[in-house]
């Protein structure tokens, strides 16, 4: 299940900082549980967007640590843009947040 | 009035008008929605067929890739990985850990004013090379960082 996602974007001079945190188990499919191995469920696609324009498109597989944390820097936004951050993964399932540039 | 042959001439119409829009970039498929994920490079077991995979085959060592991580890693299930490409034109940064039972773990595109630059956790099962692999105007630039685990990530 998609759990909650928090993304935060803050200008540091001439960058702007984006980081977002998704709620993801992450399973490489060589984890056991129980003496049974959990399948693998992961993260495999994410997308950043700025004012809706895309910026990074990023394809993952299943050695991103669980829960993952990622850092994007874009130049040129300005304070209230629009950050737009989405994940696809490998059952279908998908979850989105958003954040003004601060 | 000859049915079938409408029912042909307007499929023709329909596929025709699809081919032009997209041509012409109206319909732009939402990427992230289409699922575009490159398998056969993230089920490669080994570098070498990762890096063919993602069509970086011979990467140039480059000395303008920074990799920022701890030699020692005391956790592999959660190893910081920050990189900064200072190829100018750099559109692309992937990182492989060469000794994961699949060493791709992820690439990044970058546009629209995005810089070069990810961080990422990761996993790692042992102490390996991580390579970076940063393409710049079609070439591709490689650089490595070792990093030594004491318990590792997959599996746990």
């Amino acid at each position: 299940m998609a759990g909650p996602m928090k993304a935060r974007a803050k200008m540091h001079g001439d960058y702007t900082d984006i980081r977002v945190l998704m709620s993801h188990p992450m399973e490489t499919g060589l984890r056991k549980s129980g003496g049974k191995a959990v399948p693998k469920h992961f993260i495999q696609n994410l997308t950043v967007k700025l004012n809706g324009k895309t910026v990074v498109e990023g394809e993952i597989s299943q050695a991103v640590s669980r829960n993952p944390v990622f850092s994007f820097r874009v130049g040129g936004a300005k304070k209230g843009d629009k950050v737009e951050i989405s994940w696809l993964d490998s059952k279908g399932d998908t979850n989105k947040t958003e954040t003004a540039v601060a | 009035m000859d049915e079938a042959r409408r029912v042909v001439l307007r499929g023709a119409g329909a596929t025709g008008m699809f081919a032009a829009a997209l041509a012409a970039g109206l319909l732009k498929p939402e990427r992230a929605l289409a699922a575009s994920w490159n398998k056969a490079a993230f089920d490669a077991k080994s570098t070498i067929d990762a890096l063919q995979g993602i069509g970086a085959a011979n990467p140039q060592k480059s000395e303008d890739i920074v990799i920022d991580a701890p030699q020692i890693a005391e956790n592999g299930a959660v190893v910081p990985v920050e990189i900064t490409s200072k190829i100018p034109g750099t559109t692309a940064i992937a990182v492989l850990i060469e000794k994961n039972p699949q060493p791709l773990a992820g690439q990044f595109q970058f546009m629209n004013g995005a810089l070069p630059y990810v961080k990422v956790n990761v996993k790692m099962g042992e102490s390996s090379l991580v390579r970076v692999i940063a393409t710049a105007g079609g070439k591709h630039y490689t650089a490595t960082k070792d990093i030594k685990v004491t318990a590792g990530g997959c599996g746990g």
